[in-house]
């Protein structure tokens, strides 16, 4: 007993001694018990697989994937690899994550200022609208609107014509492609009146100050748009005609064919996907402006500021650094979420990839660890981003 | 003299609650006044109706000359006329305090930056601050942020300067930095209408005191007279525990 309790208070002044010990051998004993666990498991499944013939390794991307994918946005047969279906469903993920997030910000932003408004129908219908999205399972909505909205739609004889100009049908909406004759004359309209428009900023910026004279920046930005492309349009002589999506009918199957056509599934996920995130953005957005201290307000009027260079000047630029980091969460739940695309068989990368690859090839610890990767990817990305743009936004202080 | 605020039978009600009740006040041009009382006496209401920030129900209000009612036009006016001091300082916190300064006269005013600076400059240095120009508020003291607050206002050059409680929000230490720029003013001939429980203040520059209590004005004398001789009972209670 004496001997103990000498040791023991042999050792306590030692780690007095030596506080860095302290510090750093529970650190060290952690990491030494996770090496322990997940070698045990990787020898394990090794072990495993070998007994039972399985190879590893990612030899098997070269392979013929010989499937089809209903929807791409790059070439793709069954003659095509895994690695090029991987590519496919990445794209596909990618495309429906960004409409998503495009629409979520625009229809989330709107109903987030207009639940701010003193107008009580106006404000109500917003938070109406917020409640219902908000609170109904997002694959619960990927359902409503893909089975109970879309798949209503008539087969492609009898398909709903609106305006001439966009058929709808129960496999998809099609739309005549644009065929622009001279093409590069727009792009070169596009890019010399977006630079007109930066210099003409840069010189009204200076014209105000040293001469203090405002000039409405946005009306003038918008007439400089048009009429550069206006012009650029006349002078290169830009043509553009349509395509029309033709009905046609093979061996009794009615198609259309030509024009543009976006598949059912995709309308169904970017729809629901935008609905579902813009009640959260909008809420976010809210936040952000009610965030900002009355008094704010009150001394901005106080110098004679208007209205509208009070929402400009002191509340927009406050608020935008409370909404940022909030929004940039919904980006990444978005992202997350468009894998329930695999409930509608929207060929995500989910779907394409985790689902039918990994079903063929049995690579599971391959396939799993490579979307789980891209997922990681993506939303490291989408966040270094968002934090690049909240640190240019935000506040010195101390 | 010609007053430059007037104030006839202003009437307010916050909901069924009425804050202030027939107030009658006039304020003469280069005038200093204190208003003080206990707090929801409706001293810091009156003083924001003065430029607008509340708006009265009944009753009128003339700020040199131009009528305050729904008219828009008029009030940025009137606010580019009169500055305002906050007991929060309520200075800008994305933008430094030469910023905050030169905003103002550069979108109300349309000043050129070069002017909007020169201006700034100015009344930074007549606030002693300066040297801290460039940092922004959150970088600053309190008695040093409320003197950029002071010397935003004084950037519109108003012919009016009201104070709400500019010291109420400071350490004991720091308010003496900020009424000393307060004396300044005044001696420099500003009209000032200041909420305040300093009554070292007001008895060294105030030209008049205004006690107010339930949303009335209980008294109003000329300082000397307002300290020495208080006719009104509850004036007498305030002043008894305000200055032991």
């Amino acid at each position: 007993m004496k001997i103990l309790s000498k040791t023991l208070n042999k050792i306590n002044i030692f780690l007095e001694n030596n506080p860095k010990i302290t510090i750093y051998f529970p650190q060290f004993l952690i990491i030494l018990v996770l090496t322990i666990i997940i070698s045990y498991f990787s020898l394990n499944a090794s072990t495993n697989m070998a007994a039972r013939g399985i190879e590893t390794g990612f030899a098997f991307l070269k392979n013929k994937a010989s499937f089809d994918i209903q929807f791409s946005l790059i070439e793709f047969d069954s003659n095509d690899s895994y690695a090029r279906a991987y590519l496919v469903g990445l794209l596909n993920t990618l495309l429906v994550s960004g409409i998503g997030i495009f629409f979520a910000t625009v229809i989330g932003f709107f109903v987030g200022i207009i639940r701010l408004s003193t107008n009580i129908l106006a404000s109500k219908v917003a938070e109406a609208y917020i409640e219902i999205f908000r609170n109904i399972p997002l694959l619960l909505q990927i359902f409503f609107w893909y089975f109970a909205v879309l798949r209503l739609l008539p087969s492609s004889e009898n398909s709903l014509i609106l305006f001439d100009f966009v058929f709808a049908n129960i496999k998809g909406i099609y739309v005549p492609r644009f065929v622009w004759t001279n093409f590069n004359f727009l792009t070169y309209g596009l890019v010399v009146s977006i630079l007109a428009i930066y210099i003409f900023r840069f010189y009204s910026k200076k014209k105000q100050d040293l001469t203090g004279v405002q000039v409405p920046t946005f009306t003038t930005s918008l007439i400089i748009f048009v009429v550069i492309n206006l012009l650029f349009i006349i002078i290169g002589n830009v043509g553009l005609s349509l395509t029309y999506p033709v009905l046609e009918t093979n061996r009794g199957i009615h198609n259309y064919s030509g024009g543009v056509s976006v598949i059912p599934e995709l309308i169904a996920l970017a729809f629901s996907l935008s609905l579902y995130t813009s009640t959260f953005i909008a809420e976010c957005v809210r936040a952000g402006i009610l965030g900002i201290d009355k008094g704010q307000k009150e001394a901005a009027a106080s110098i004679g500021l208007s209205k509208s260079q009070i929402l400009k000047l002191i509340v927009i630029p406050q608020a935008l650094r409370i909404i940022i980091p909030p929004v940039t969460n919904q980006y990444l739940n978005l992202t997350k979420n468009s894998s329930l695309a695999a409930a509608i068989a929207y060929p995500d990368i989910v779907l394409v990839f985790a689902g039918t690859a990994l079903m063929q090839t049995g690579k599971a610890i391959e396939i799993v660890s490579i979307t789980m990767l891209t997922y990681l990817t993506l939303s490291i990305s989408i966040s270094l981003f968002m934090n690049w743009y909240n640190k240019k936004n935000s506040l010195t202080e101390r | 003299m010609q007053s430059i605020i007037e104030l006839k039978n202003v009437n307010k009600w916050f909901g069924e609650f009425q804050v202030l009740k027939d107030i009658n006040l006039q304020v003469s041009q280069k005038e200093k006044i204190v208003i003080c009382g206990p707090s929801g006496s409706g001293k810091s209401t009156l003083i924001r109706c003065i430029n607008r920030l509340e708006e009265h129900q009944k009753g009128d209000i003339i700020v040199d000359g131009i009528t305050l009612d729904a008219n828009t036009k008029n009030i940025e006016k009137i606010r580019s006329e009169v500055g305002m001091v906050f007991q929060q300082f309520n200075l800008f916190p994305h933008l430094t305090i030469l910023d905050n300064c030169t905003l103002a006269p550069i979108w109300v005013k349309k000043k050129t930056k070069k002017e909007a600076e020169e201006i700034a400059t100015k009344y930074l240095e007549k606030v002693q601050i300066i040297d801290q120009a460039k940092k922004f508020p959150g970088q600053l003291s309190g008695g040093q942020q409320q003197r950029a607050a002071i010397a935003r206002a004084l950037c519109m050059e108003p012919n009016i300067m009201l104070f709400d409680e500019p010291t109420s929000a400071l350490d004991p230490e720091m308010i003496k930095e900020v009424l000393d720029v307060m004396v300044d003013l005044a001696n420099g001939g500003m009209t000032m209408c200041v909420v305040t429980h300093e009554m070292g203040f007001a008895k060294e520059v105030a030209d008049r005191v205004i006690f107010m209590d339930e949303g009335k004005i209980v008294e109003e004398k000329p300082t000397q007279q307002f300290f020495n001789n208080p006719e009104n009972e509850r004036t007498k209670l305030f002043l008894s525990q305000i200055l032991n």
